[in-house]
């Protein structure tokens, strides 16, 4: 029976989402399943992640060093923590990227990286190519099966659960050649475009930098992030960090609301996986309304204002 | 200092890959092949840390069969002073491309490789992590922005939440974001020049490296696709079919 261990991305303070995003990846494989806690203290995020549904157990491993998430502190002890287990696993976010791969090449072993599906216990389907081919891979079972979750995937397993948490100790040798020094975040206060339930992009027919505001202006009122096409980021109208598609973000929010934007292939594939695209584009021939589940054709500075008015009445 | 920077051919970024009818690969029959966009990043930061001053060789290195040259001429035309081809004919995963590329930083004695986050043809986002953990120094990955102050790195990196900060020590290993740098285009005279510029080939077998463990590839398929629903006639049935789905919620 497979046993498997996922590792927890957090703050200090709350569990993130991709948690339990992980976790339906690891009780698609079956088995039993634990879900490690590396931080400085920790209670809080054992505590949400023992509710967790399915999970069995919650190591909570806390000293002053796993404070900050710097991976050349934090994957020795993971390699450790992986003794016993079948399997290994972490979301595919920024923090699991970073992470999983140290902690494989310690073990000696190869990782599958942003597992979509899972076949059997050692097989499991990837994208490649940027999602323009999906490969079916099968790891060695020894020393373990070390993989990486991709997050728009899966759905978060549900609460309920009551699992135990237990405090470990994964005495290795830490590093000081890594120090962390600060996380400077978005002052907008708006929601990560990356990891964002909702989002409204705006692309080359919102026109002008100073026409993006409407684009604002409805993100805000949906609580979204803001994403732009390549061609608004190419006209200079928002920042390159806001670009969504193949060369920019991939995601796939529950909401994605492209304003404006034609829908050119390398932006397609940066939100296919999206629950439910919604188009507004004036001309009725563009490709993004191929793959929107609800189109509606026309002008966008008629529809944006008509459309808040519409959710102010909610 | 010397920088070892990794250069990975891949198909190129403009080409619509086919996964081929059996499902035993993708279509690679004379589709044009470039350096990976993310290595491209790399080798530039690596000539704008020489440029600014600091004394340091910077070198090219690849792993593929003979003509992954070209590859590394295109990497001399940039401005690598040298280049090294490790010889396979064989496909190569990410923790057997660590194990070589540390037995290359142990025998250069480098003091920073810099490798693309990911290749774009596996997308497995994995070499430069590992290579560091084996190399038991410091990553920092995702970089957007580098600065060198004497043995320390201080590095920018674009992760979900923000951008964070870390500090490193030399040697260590560096993976590239996009926002990192715009690379240079090659001009003629370089490319001319490149072509009297060391490179070095070695075979794989040679090196002395033990082969990694492996995933096995079983078949290949296109993504599945989405397929598009209908339009509706006002912001009204927009709003109430929106409801209906539960996303407003």
């Amino acid at each position: 029976m497979s046993k498997i261990l996922v590792i927890a991305e957090h703050d200090g303070e709350k569990l993130n989402s991709s948690t339990a995003r992980a976790v339906s990846c690891a009780l698609a494989i079956g088995g039993e399943v634990d879900v490690a806690v590396l931080a400085a203290d920790g209670q809080a995020v054992c505590a949400a992640a023992a509710k967790l549904k399915g999970v069995k157990r919650v190591l909570r491993v806390a000293r002053p060093e796993n404070g900050k998430p710097l991976a050349a502190v934090l994957a020795p002890q993971i390699a450790k923590l992986a003794a016993g287990y079948t399997h290994l696993l972490a979301p595919s976010t920024t923090f699991g990227k970073d992470l999983l791969p140290r902690a494989a090449a310690l073990l000696g072993a190869p990782q599958v990286s942003d597992v979509m599906k899972v076949v059997d216990a050692h097989t499991f389907q990837r994208p490649i190519y940027a999602g323009n081919a999906i490969v079916t891979v099968k790891a060695p079972e020894q020393p373990c099966v070390v993989a990486t979750v991709r997050t728009a995937s899966w759905q978060a397993c549900g609460e309920g659960g009551a699992a135990a948490v237990t405090d470990v100790a994964a005495d290795a040798a830490l590093p000081s050649h890594s120090r962390y020094v600060e996380l400077k975040q978005d002052a907008t206060g708006r929601p990560d475009l990356q990891s964002a339930p909702r989002v409204v992009s705006g692309g080359r027919g919102v026109g002008s930098k100073e026409n993006f505001a409407i684009v604002y202006t409805l993100a805000d009122k949906l609580g979204a992030a803001v994403g732009a096409s390549r061609a608004a980021v190419d006209a200079g109208f928002v920042p390159n960090d806001l670009q969504v598609g193949q060369t920019g973000k991939i995601i796939a929010p529950d909401l994605y609301l492209a304003v404006g934007i034609s829908g050119a292939i390398q932006h397609l594939t940066g939100i296919k996986d999206a629950r439910t695209i919604v188009a507004i584009n004036k001309d009725p021939d563009a490709p993004i309304f191929q793959v929107a589940d609800i189109g509606l054709v026309g002008d966008l500075f008629q529809i944006l204002p008509e459309l808040e008015r519409e959710l102010d009445k909610l | 200092m010397k920088i070892l920077v990794g250069i990975k051919r891949v198909v190129d970024f403009n080409v619509r890959i086919q996964v081929k009818k059996d499902g035993s690969g993708v279509e690679l029959g004379g589709v044009k092949l470039s350096i990976n966009p993310f290595d491209e990043i790399a080798l530039e930061e690596a000539l704008r840390i020489r440029e600014k001053g600091v004394q340091a060789e910077v070198v090219a290195m690849s792993i593929g069969p003979t003509d992954v040259q070209q590859q590394l001429r295109t990497a001399l035309a940039m401005g690598a002073d040298r280049a090294i081809l490790v010889e396979t004919a064989d496909a190569v995963q990410p923790l057997m491309a660590a194990r070589i590329f540390l037995e290359l930083a142990k025998r250069e004695d480098a003091d920073l490789v810099i490798l693309g986050k990911q290749a774009i043809d596996d997308d497995c986002n994995q070499t430069g992590q590992m290579l560091a953990a084996l190399w038991d120094r410091p990553q920092a990955t995702f970089a957007s922005a580098v600065e060198l102050k004497h043995k320390t790195l201080r590095v920018t990196r674009e992760v979900d939440a923000g951008l964070e900060v870390i500090e490193v020590d030399l040697p260590a290993v560096v993976t590239t974001d996009l926002r990192l740098n715009t690379p240079r285009f090659v001009k003629m005279p370089d490319i001319m020049k490149a072509k009297s510029k060391p490179l070095a080939t070695l075979k794989l077998a040679e090196l002395g490296v033990a082969a990694a463990p492996a995933l096995q590839q079983v078949s290949y398929a296109p993504p599945p696709q989405r397929s598009g629903g209908h339009k509706v006639e006002s912001v009204q049935a927009l709003v109430k079919e929106l409801q209906d789905r539960g996303v407003l919620s």
